[in-house]
């Protein structure tokens, strides 16, 4: 009974933020913020009263075959807990920050149809339904990428709109193909019928998924959008596309599909580990050289977006647990990461980390959560990137397959190299002399939504504890490898 | 002539008829939408038309003074969230989201099925408002001879 207002209130905010505020950002501000907040309740609410049980929540009243449906399970509340505290610090962030665009009421609703889009495609059971809520989340995203109105920003926006509209064919043609096999459109159904039907049918149908919903999560040879569309995008934009609309688009509907509708089928669990090594390894290389700070983030992304692969592809237990855990992990420090590249846009005017330095003492909220998400994203104990990498790394030795550990190691290594690199340009180092002395004023809420994601980012380290993790993660695993238990729970049998 | 002034005399008398005419069957497409083939989003596509017909013959400048476009956007919120009020009903009164709870009355009558036709009046309003000002949105940025945005 929950699951429809987590896509209703946000959408009911972004017509009303429209028809009321017309123009005064007030309204917008309030009207969105408390949509997040009450989105948040009600996520943690439903995860929380989940665990391992499966609810199904029918439309309009009619039964499962005929109707759209939505599913609450351990994955989907989990997944919906990151979208909405990834989206209230980001909006937090957003108050202050967004004041320098003109029209933040339009920047307001956009943002609640990004929302009311990821919540949609994370809480559908049906695949055409699922398709319908990613354009809605895509088209506020090309539409929020664009938003500042410069030149570089849109062609970000219409290369994004290209390639997504390139990988949205694609899946249209996978649910065709699927629809015509299977004549249904609901998710548990398709798995049923799909295992008494030629197996080349997965085949074909999964490699058309995986390159469509591959462009969306961003892997290599996916990604070439990436690094500019998130980039050009406002930091607080920037912020939920890495932190959370990769990975909702793309991550989770590659593991719904693949595992819960496709039975896990083992030649795509070594393609995920084969383009997942590329993606960790040739991301954080490309990282490397780059002086432009959101544009060195943005490819940090596609490679922790590899490590999350590269768990789910070794398909044992713990692999899953690390790639699942990575995820949550991997929302919350890139989110940090771009607040604090957008704070030091805001203040000193540049992206190019050659023109900043001697930042530390200016900005001291900035630099010291910057330095703990830094260290996070490096895998450095005790902060939660180091669990859930060395999780994958135990995981990937278990499952016999030792050079995935070793990429996996030194992927973490260049990471750290990269944001020393980073910290030492932007934070420490010598004071640029021709920057301007009066800084930009970085609000209260702004501080406190670094902070609290700074905090997040130790506090979730705890989630390995095993009373912690039976509680939390545990559950999300059993959901994704029970390979007949989605189909069990959805039809009621 | 200036291209915000409109075509010729002819294209111009020749519009002011029909433009009603293809209005009226928008309306009628949206009407019969729970009958026959074509429904909210059909109709309101045609109406949309419609009014692009007269931007295109009559020009920038009278569609300003002939629609106010501000009421426009807000008729097309407005719809989006009437149309989610009425599911939000259907989830109060009836089952579920977008249940149909009206009578559905009897079978081919005009005033049948539920919520279905109000829906269908709903999504044409959107369609037609959301598309005419698109369109409108691209019109009024246009490029001058000198390729400068004015």
């Amino acid at each position: 009974m929950i699951l429809p207002f987590l896509i209703i209130i946000p959408l009911l905010a972004a017509f009303l933020i429209t028809l009321i505020s017309g123009g005064r950002d007030s309204w917008a501000i309030v009207f969105s913020i408390l949509a997040v907040i009450s989105l948040l309740a009600l996520s943690v609410f439903s995860f929380l009263s989940t665990g391992s049980q499966t609810f199904i929540y029918e439309m309009s009243g009619w039964k499962i075959p005929l109707t759209i449906c939505l599913v609450q399970d351990a994955l989907s509340t989990f997944m919906l807990v990151i979208v909405n505290l990834i989206a209230l610090t980001s909006l937090m962030f957003s108050v202050s920050y967004i004041r320098q665009y003109s029209a933040p009421w339009k920047y307001y609703a956009l943002f609640m149809l990004l929302i009311a889009g990821m919540n949609g495609v994370i809480a559908t059971g049906d695949i055409f339904n699922l398709f319908v809520f990613m354009e809605i989340a895509l088209f506020s995203a090309y539409a929020l990428v664009a938003f500042g109105g410069k030149a570089e920003e849109y062609e970000a926006s219409f290369k994004y709109a290209v390639m997504g509209s390139v990988s949205s064919t694609l899946i249209l043609l996978g649910i065709g193909i699927l629809y015509s096999a299977t004549s249904t459109l609901t998710m548990a159904k398709i798995a049923e019928i799909l295992p008494t039907l030629d197996v080349k049918l997965t085949y074909w149908v999964g490699a058309i998924f995986l390159a469509g919903f591959g462009l969306k999560a961003a892997i290599i040879p996916f990604h070439a959008w990436l690094p500019d569309a998130h980039s050009s995008a406002p930091a607080p934009i920037s912020a939920m596309l890495s932190g959370v609309f990769i990975k909702s688009l793309g991550v989770y509907v590659l593991i719904r599909l693949f595992f819960n509708v496709f039975g896990g089928v083992a030649v795509f669990n070594e393609v995920f580990l084969v383009i997942g090594a590329i993606s960790m390894i040739i991301g954080v290389f490309l990282a490397l050289g780059q002086w432009d700070i959101k544009r060195l983030l943005a490819y940090h992304s596609i490679s922790q977006i590899g490590y999350i692969i590269i768990g789910i592809g070794l398909a044992t237990n713990l692999g899953i647990l690390g790639g699942v855990f990575h995820l949550f992990n991997h929302a919350i420090f890139k989110a940090l990461l771009f607040y604090n590249a957008g704070v030091l846009e805001m203040t000193t005017g540049t992206r190019d980390l050659r023109q900043m330095g001697g930042l530390a003492k200016k900005l001291p909220t900035t630099s010291f959560t910057s330095m703990i998400a830094s260290l996070s994203i490096a895998g450095l104990p005790p902060f939660n990137g180091f669990f859930s990498k060395l999780i994958i790394f135990i995981a990937a030795i278990q499952a016999g397959r030792p050079v995935y550990a070793f990429l996996a190691g030194l992927g973490s290594l260049l990471t750290l190299a990269s944001f020393m690199k980073m910290q030492r340009y932007a934070f420490y180092g010598k004071e640029n002399k021709d920057a301007d002395k009066t800084l930009a004023k970085v609000s209260t809420a702004m501080k406190w939504a670094m902070i609290s994601l700074a905090v997040l980012c130790l506090l979730t380290s705890l989630m390995v504890i095993p009373g912690i993790r039976e509680l939390t993660l545990d559950p999300v695993v059993a959901v994704i490898m029970n390979k007949t238990g989605y189909i069990a729970e959805v039809l009621g049998r | 002539m200036k291209p915000s002034e409109g075509m010729t005399l002819i294209v111009k008398t020749v519009t002011r008829i029909s433009v009603w005419l293809i209005i009226l069957y928008g309306i009628y497409i949206i009407l019969h939408g729970h009958l026959s083939p074509g429904g909210g989003f059909a109709g309101g596509v045609i109406i949309a038309l419609a009014l692009l017909n007269v931007l295109l013959a009559y020009g920038r400048g009278f569609i300003t003074r002939w629609l106010n476009i501000g009421f426009l956007h807000d008729l097309e919120s407005s719809s989006a969230a009437i149309f989610l009020a009425i599911g939000i009903l259907g989830m109060a009164v009836g089952g579920g989201f977008l249940a149909n709870f009206i009578s559905h009355g009897k079978l081919f009558n005009l005033l049948s099925s539920g919520t279905i036709p109000l829906l269908n009046i709903v999504i044409g309003l959107k369609v037609c408002t959301g598309l005419f000002v698109v369109v409108w949105t691209l019109a009024i940025f246009h490029l001058s001879d000198k390729g400068e945005k004015q």
